[in-house]
C-alpha cells in the first residue's frame, strides 16, 4: 500500500549571519491511511517546522530546499500554485496547535468560527452549515453543541477549546491530521480524554494522524510508527513496537532513560545533559556527539545515515555500523 | 450585545467621563440633526443696518456683524463641523487600516515602501499640506474639504493598524486559519482587522477631535468652509473685527468647539482604558 505521505530529504533554509542555516536537515518519513505516526524529540529538533512545511507555511523568511519531495497521494506539495496549496490545507490536511487559547480567533463565536470552516470547504444552506457545525461539535465530545455555538473562545475551558479546535480541523474533512504537542498546554487527565478522542476519530475516519510530541509516553500503546528527530534529523524510526522493546540510537535510549516508568524499578531519573544546539551551528559529524555518551572520535566527524538496524527499524549512529571490511 | 468588543464599549461607558463625554456628544448630535429643522434660517431675516445685537429674546445669544442669529448659525455650524469630521475620519480610518494592514500582513519590500511613505508624510505637518491641497480650489467646495482632510489623516492609523497586524500575525489562531485553507483576503478581514477594532475605535475618536480643530483652523484662515455655509472656525473668523465690541459672536462657536472636542476625547480617553487598562 503505497503511504497517504511521504516526506524525503525534507531541509528548511532560513537565512542567517554566515550562509543559510537548516533548522530541518534531511528528514525523512511516511504515513500509511489510518495510521498514527509520532513524531518524537525536544523542543529546537524541528518537529513543528516539518509540520507546517507539510502544509506549505514555513514562516518567512525560510523556505523549502528544492530537494525537499512532499507527497500527499501522490501529489507533489511544494509544486503546487498557492491556489491549488491552499484547497489542500484544511481539505486534504488539518492542524492543530500546542496552546488552544490563542489558536481560536478571540472576538467571534465559535460557532461562527466553525460555520465559517465549515461553508470555506462545503458551501451550503445556513442551516445545513448550522447542523453540520453542531454535528462536529458532538463528534469532538464537546456537551450541549448547539448551546456552544453562542459561546466565545474565552468562555470555555482548555480542553473544550482544543476539542472545538479539533473540530474545525475536522471540517474540512482531511485525510491526515497533523497535530502539533495537542496536550501540552493541557492538565493531565484532560490530555488523556484529548488523545482518546484523536484515537477514536482516527478509527471513525480512517484519518492518519501526526502526533508532535516530546513525551515518549504519549506514544506508548498508541503510535503505529514513531520517528524520533534530533537536531533536524530522524535519528530513529522503527514500529511503536520495535522502539520502545529495543531502542537502538543512544539519543533514543537516553529519552528513555529520562521518563519515568511505571513497569521497571528506576533508581533515578537520567536526564540527556546539555541542550539540542541551536540550527546556526550544529556541531560537525554526528549531531549528537556533544552530548553523546557513547560517543567515539569518529563521531565528531563522521556523519552517520540512517541504516536498517533490525525489522521494521532504523538508526542513524556509527556505533550500529557493521564493521567495515577490510581495513 | 456579547463579545469582547461590546465589553470594551460597556467598559468606556461604565466610566464616568465616558459616560459624560458621550450624554455631551450624543446631545450636540442631536441639535445637529434636529435643530436645523426647527430653527429659522440664520440668513432669513437680515436686518443688515441694525448690525450685531446683544443677546434677547427674540436672538438668544445675539446676531453677528450681518445680524444673522448667532444661536442657530451655530447649530447649523455643527452639522457642517461634525458632518465633515465624521466624513474625513470615515475615510480616514478606511484608508489607514486597509493599508496598514495590507502592509503588515504583506511584509517584505511592499511593507517597507509603504512604512517609509507614511514615515516621510508623518514628518511634514498636516495644517501645511492642507494649505497647499486646499490651493487647488479657489473656494473649496464642503464635501472636497471632508475628502481632502480625511485623505491626509490616514498616515498615524496605518502605522498603528500595521503594528497590530504584526503582533496579530504572529499569534497561533491566524496560523490556524492558514491551516484550515483561508485565503489572505479572508485573513485580513475576518481574523487581523476585526482584532485591531478596539484601538482603531480609538483612533477615529481621537481623530475626529483633530479633524474639528484642524477644520476650524483652516476655516479661520478663510481656506475652510466659504461662507454663506455656517462653520464654527469661520464663525470666528467673521466675529474677529468686532470681537470685542459684539465677544457673544466668538463666544459662542468657541464654546462649541471646546465642548465638542473635550466630549470627543473624553470617550476616546475611556475607550483606551477600557482596552487597555494598564493605561488607566
Amino acid at each position: 500500500m503505497t503511504p497517504l505521505l511521504e516526506v524525503t530529504g525534507l531541509r528548511i533554509a532560513f537565512p542567517g549571519q554566515h550562509g543559510p542555516m537548516y533548522p530541518v536537515d534531511g528528514v525523512t518519513f511516511s504515513v500509511r491511511r489510518g495510521e498514527l505516526l509520532a513524531l518524537v524529540g525536544e523542543s529546537g529538533s524541528g518537529k513543528s517546522l516539518s509540520c507546517l512545511a507539510i502544509l506549505g507555511l514555513v514562516p518567512t523568511p525560510g523556505r523549502i530546499d528544492p530537494t525537499s519531495r512532499i507527497l500527499l497521494g501522490g501529489t507533489s506539495l511544494p509544486d503546487l500554485n498557492r491556489e491549488a496549496m491552499r484547497r489542500v490545507r484544511g481539505r486534504r490536511i488539518g492542524m492543530i496547535f500546542q496552546d488552544p487559547t490563542t489558536s481560536l480567533n478571540p472576538v467571534f463565536t465559535i460557532g461562527r468560527q466553525l460555520e465559517e470552516a465549515v461553508a470555506n470547504h462545503f458551501p451550503g444552506p445556513r442551516a445545513a452549515i448550522r447542523a453540520r457545525a453542531v454535528e462536529l461539535l458532538g463528534e469532538v465530545g464537546v456537551p450541549e453543541p448547539a448551546g456552544r455555538l453562542a459561546s466565545y473562545p474565552h468562555e470555555l475551558s482548555g480542553g473544550l477549546r482544543q476539542r472545538v479546535m479539533i473540530a474545525l480541523a475536522l471540517s474540512g474533512e482531511p485525510d491526515l491530521l497533523l497535530a502539533d504537542e495537542p496536550t501540552s498546554s493541557l492538565d493531565v487527565t484532560v490530555q488523556a480524554q484529548i488523545l482518546a478522542l484523536l484515537d477514536r476519530l482516527r478509527a471513525s475516519r480512517g484519518m492518519a494522524v501526526v502526533l508532535v510530541t516530546h513525551d515518549l509516553g504519549l506514544v506508548a500503546g498508541r503510535a503505529d510508527h514513531v520517528a524520533v528527530m534530533y537536531a533536524g534529523q530522524v535519528v530513529e524510526r522503527a514500529t511503536a513496537v520495535r522502539l520502545f522493546a529495543a531502542p537502538a540510537h543512544p539519543y533514543t535510549r537516553g529519552l528513555f532513560r529520562s521518563v519515568p516508568r511505571l513497569d521497571a524499578p528506576v533508581d533515578r531519573l537520567a536526564p540527556i545533559p546539555g541542550v539540542v544546539p541551536t540550527a546556526a551551528r550544529w556541531p560537525a559529524g554526528c549531531r549528537f556527539h556533544p552530548r553523546c555518551p557513547e560517543a567515539l572520535t569518529q563521531c565528531q566527524s563522521e556523519s552517520p545515515a540512517l541504516r536498517h538496524v533490525g525489522p521494521d527499524q532504523s538508526a542513524a549512529c556509527l556505533l550500529l555500523d557493521p564493521p567495515q571490511a577490510g581495513g | 450585545m456579547r463579545g469582547p468588543l461590546a465589553e470594551v464599549l460597556r467598559g468606556a461607558w461604565r466610566s464616568p467621563s465616558g459616560r459624560w463625554g458621550l450624554v455631551t456628544l450624543l446631545v450636540i448630535a442631536a441639535l445637529a440633526l434636529a435643530g436645523p429643522l426647527v430653527l429659522n434660517d440664520p440668513a432669513a431675516m437680515p436686518d443688515v443696518m441694525a448690525g450685531a445685537e446683544s443677546p434677547s429674546l427674540a436672538h438668544p445669544l445675539g446676531t453677528d456683524a450681518l445680524s444673522r442669529d448667532v444661536l442657530s448659525r451655530t447649530i447649523h455650524g455643527a452639522r457642517v463641523s461634525l458632518g465633515i469630521a465624521m466624513l474625513a475620519v470615515c475615510l480616514a480610518m478606511l484608508l489607514g487600516t486597509t493599508i496598514g494592514a495590507a502592509s503588515g500582513y504583506r511584509g517584505g519590500w511592499i511593507d517597507t515602501v509603504i512604512m517609509r511613505t507614511v514615515d516621510a508624510g508623518l514628518a511634514i505637518p498636516r495644517l501645511l499640506v492642507l494649505l497647499l491641497l486646499v490651493l487647488v480650489w479657489e473656494r473649496i467646495p464642503t464635501m472636497a474639504l471632508a475628502v481632502v482632510i480625511g485623505s491626509t489623516g490616514w498616515l498615524g492609523t496605518c502605522r498603528m493598524v500595521r503594528g497590530e497586524v504584526l503582533r496579530l500575525r504572529q499569534m497561533e489562531f491566524v496560523r490556524a486559519a492558514q491551516a484550515l485553507g483561508a485565503s489572505s483576503g479572508r485573513i485580513i478581514l475576518r481574523h487581523l482587522i476585526p482584532n485591531a477594532a478596539g484601538p482603531v475605535a480609538v483612533s477615529a475618536t481621537l481623530g475626529v477631535a483633530d479633524v474639528i480643530l484642524l477644520e476650524a483652523g483652516l476655516s479661520f484662515l478663510g481656506m475652510g468652509v466659504q461662507p454663506p455655509t455656517p462653520s464654527w472656525g469661520g464663525m470666528i473668523l467673521d466675529a474677529r473685527p468686532v470681537l470685542l465690541s459684539a465677544p457673544w459672536t466668538s463666544l459662542a462657536p468657541g464654546l462649541a468647539i471646546l465642548v465638542t472636542v473635550l466630549a470627543v476625547n473624553l470617550v476616546g480617553d475611556a475607550l483606551q482604558r477600557a482596552l487597555d487598562p494598564r493605561s488607566a
